[in-house]
């Protein structure tokens, strides 16, 4: 039998490793006068209120541009979100630790989120995140993790690689998938779920040259 | 072809494009009929939910209350059930079909504010939707006095950030209302308390880009295709083993078999298929036994499945069924939102029970206490993540028992924990267990 594996202060859950300072009173909402928020920062997350009845509808998105900002929901991202929002720091903690996309440690920029679900496993997702794990593992610039199934089964094995699906991908593809990533350049185009047609052969009309219908459906 | 009918013309994604096509003649058409007529050919149609659980969507909107207060139109694009992307590629390369449904359903609904929550992860779909949207605004399509009528409608694309349980109606309402996204009990059921507390209509994405197809061409007519429990069109997506995975649009009630071999081109030669989920890896397990059941909602929650959201995965005899059973358990323990008991504990001891016979620890009867947690899951929650996890595995025990121990065996051999190594008292326990 192995022993219960144990996390940081001796817990052995997942969660409690990471312990508040009961000396400390909890945070309460940011003051604006003495809070300093980008004004870039300010603008998103006042355009995010004022689409919503409820302003606090915006939490998510908010959360999501001062990720982008700051690379993660830092406690100094938290902070400003909540001056802007004007709601304490533990709610949009709860919000931030809740959501696979809301980065709670930091993280290298560039997302690489491998699909790991069933059909992507099936045809071999689970090799395919060992090797890009370890083509990335020396570079701090990647956040490479397996994901929940990303809604794209049918080009899997597969990868958000900064948000943009490519696949059906090889280990083969691994090094070019990094270096266009590294260098700004579209990740491996000819891979890109935006290009890709519809897979029943009935549903178009046969008037349409490939190529022409190729790039109309991509934006 | 009603949904995926030339999806791919280029720049369909635009609005001259789909007004070329014959675009927004529905709803001018909607909004010459009152929102009673409207309704009633909803209802009439019989289209059933496209999501998941398949309720009658006519039915939906009409348990709105009636009476002049602040209604809600949410458009459920949190496609996230494992084996699913039909809605993903509807909403990229025709997505004024979406919004034009929207519009639609809204009229009948009376409700004058709209979301489309869709997941995060879908950051070009989200873009499209965008785009489209600001130019369907700008054409009077969607906003104030909608072409002139009475009716208006304001809409927001809503992007969310990676969470299975926000694909669950209430979970999706609390996430969308800027919480985490935990279910809410039921009743009140979102129809009377919904969004701020308001009513609530909530439609998956399919499912409202199909209603501009029924006032095209009138509620008997759509009413034809398909049988008469499960009228029309569905997109089915299919991925796993199989030749070519991908979204098929199909008349409800045809053999699973047209779908699987027909269509998808089946297995890969030299293997068979093992067993298939028909609608998404939270329906039970099927056997090749079941593929000339028809694909519809009433047959196959009788052959004990569900359709569910019509993903269909196929998996081949090369995967043995423990390694099937804790991909799906791990993903449920990891998507549970931790509200309730039975969900939460239930799928992490799930994992932690397949991994023992993975790894030699378990016994036979290990089998029968998995399958006694599946059995009180079932029911014992807010919202369906729970049985969503216990159903299939529950039906893959049921099916595969025999696989199951033989992978017992075969793994206590390798860890050296072979019967014979046992003491007598205790073989006596572990034989009592496979009774």
């Amino acid at each position: 039998m192995t022993p219960v594996p144990r996390l940081g202060d001796d817990a052995r859950a997942s969660g409690w490793d990471r312990s508040a300072d009961p000396e400390k009173d909890p945070a309460l909402i940011p003051d604006p006068a003495t809070t300093d928020v980008p004004a870039q920062l300010r603008k998103a997350i006042e355009d995010a209120m004022a689409r919503y009845p409820d302003s606090r509808s915006a939490a998510i998105p908010a959360l999501h541009a001062a990720q982008e900002l700051h690379g993660w929901c830092s406690p100094e991202a938290i902070e400003q979100v909540a001056c802007v929002m004007q709601v304490t720091p533990a709610y949009l903690d709860s919000v931030a630790s809740f959501y696979d996309m809301l980065e709670n440690h930091p993280v290298g920029r560039h997302s690489v989120y491998v699909c790991t679900n069933i059909s992507c496993s099936l045809r071999g997702a689970d090799a395919l995140l060992a090797a890009i794990g370890e083509a990335a593992a020396d570079d701090a610039d990647f956040n490479v993790r397996s994901f929940e199934c990303l809604g794209a089964c049918d080009i899997a094995p597969m990868a958000s690689v900064d948000g943009v699906y490519v696949g059906p991908l090889s280990i083969d593809d691994v090094p070019q998938l990094l270096d266009d990533a590294r260098s700004g350049r579209p990740v491996l185009p000819d891979k890109q779920l935006a290009t890709r047609l519809v897979a029943d052969p009935r549903a178009n009309s046969q008037q349409f040259p490939p190529h022409a219908v190729e790039q109309g459906s991509s934006r | 072809m009603l949904l995926l009918k030339d999806i791919d013309e280029p720049g369909l994604n635009t609005l001259p494009v789909y007004e070329a096509r014959g675009g927004y003649a529905a709803l001018r058409k909607a909004l010459e009929m009152t929102p009673a007529d409207v309704l009633s050919e909803l209802e009439a149609s019989g289209l059933r939910g496209r999501g998941g659980a398949g309720f009658q969507m006519g039915k939906k909107v009409s348990f709105l209350p009636q009476g002049s207060m602040d209604k809600y139109l949410v458009c459920n694009a949190d496609e996230s059930e494992p084996g699913t992307f039909k809605d993903r590629e509807l909403m990229q390369k025709n997505p004024h079909l979406l919004i034009e449904g929207i519009v639609i359903a809204s009229y009948a609904a009376g409700a004058d504010r709209s979301f489309i929550y869709i997941r995060g992860e879908y950051v070009l779909q989200a873009d499209v939707l965008d785009a489209a949207l600001a130019q369907a605004r700008e054409a009077g399509y969607v906003g104030e006095q909608i072409l002139g009528s009475d009716h208006s409608l304001s809409l927001v694309v809503h992007r969310g950030a990676g969470a299975y349980i926000c694909g669950e109606e209430t979970g999706l309402l609390d996430s969308l209302e800027g919480k985490r996204g935990n279910p809410r009990l039921k009743p009140p059921f979102p129809a009377n308390q919904g969004l701020y507390q308001g009513p609530t209509l909530i439609n998956n994405v399919e499912t409202l880009s199909t209603v501009p197809a029924i006032m095209t061409m009138g509620a008997k007519q759509y009413a034809e295709l398909g049988v008469q429990t499960s009228t029309g069109t569905k997109l089915v997506s299919i991925s796993g083993h199989v030749q070519r995975p991908g979204n098929y649009e199909i008349e409800l009630g045809i053999p699973a078999r047209e779908i699987i071999y027909g269509l998808a081109g089946g297995p890969p030669v030299g293997s068979e298929i093992k067993c298939w989920f028909p609608g998404g890896s939270s329906a039970p397990v099927l056997t090749p036994d079941d593929l000339d059941v028809p694909y519809d909602f009433d047959s196959l929650a009788k052959a004990g499945s569900m359709l569910g959201s019509g993903a269909i995965i196929v998996v081949d005899d090369s995967t043995p069924i423990v390694e099937l059973a804790l991909k799906v358990a791990m993903f449920y323990r990891h998507e549970s939102c931790g509200k309730c008991t039975p969900c939460r504990e239930g799928t992490n001891w799930t994992v932690k029970m397949l991994q023992r016979i993975d790894s030699g620890e378990a016994t036979p009867m290990d089998l029968d206490i998995m399958a006694s947690v599946q059995d009180h899951i079932i029911g014992n929650c807010l919202c369906v993540l729970g049985d969503a996890m216990a159903m299939p595995i529950g039906s893959m025990i049921a099916k595969f028992r025999d696989e199951f121990e033989a992978h017992i065996e075969a793994a206590r051999a390798r860890a050296g924990l072979t019967l014979g190594s046992v003491p007598a008292d205790e073989q006596a326990l572990l034989a009592h267990g496979t009774s």
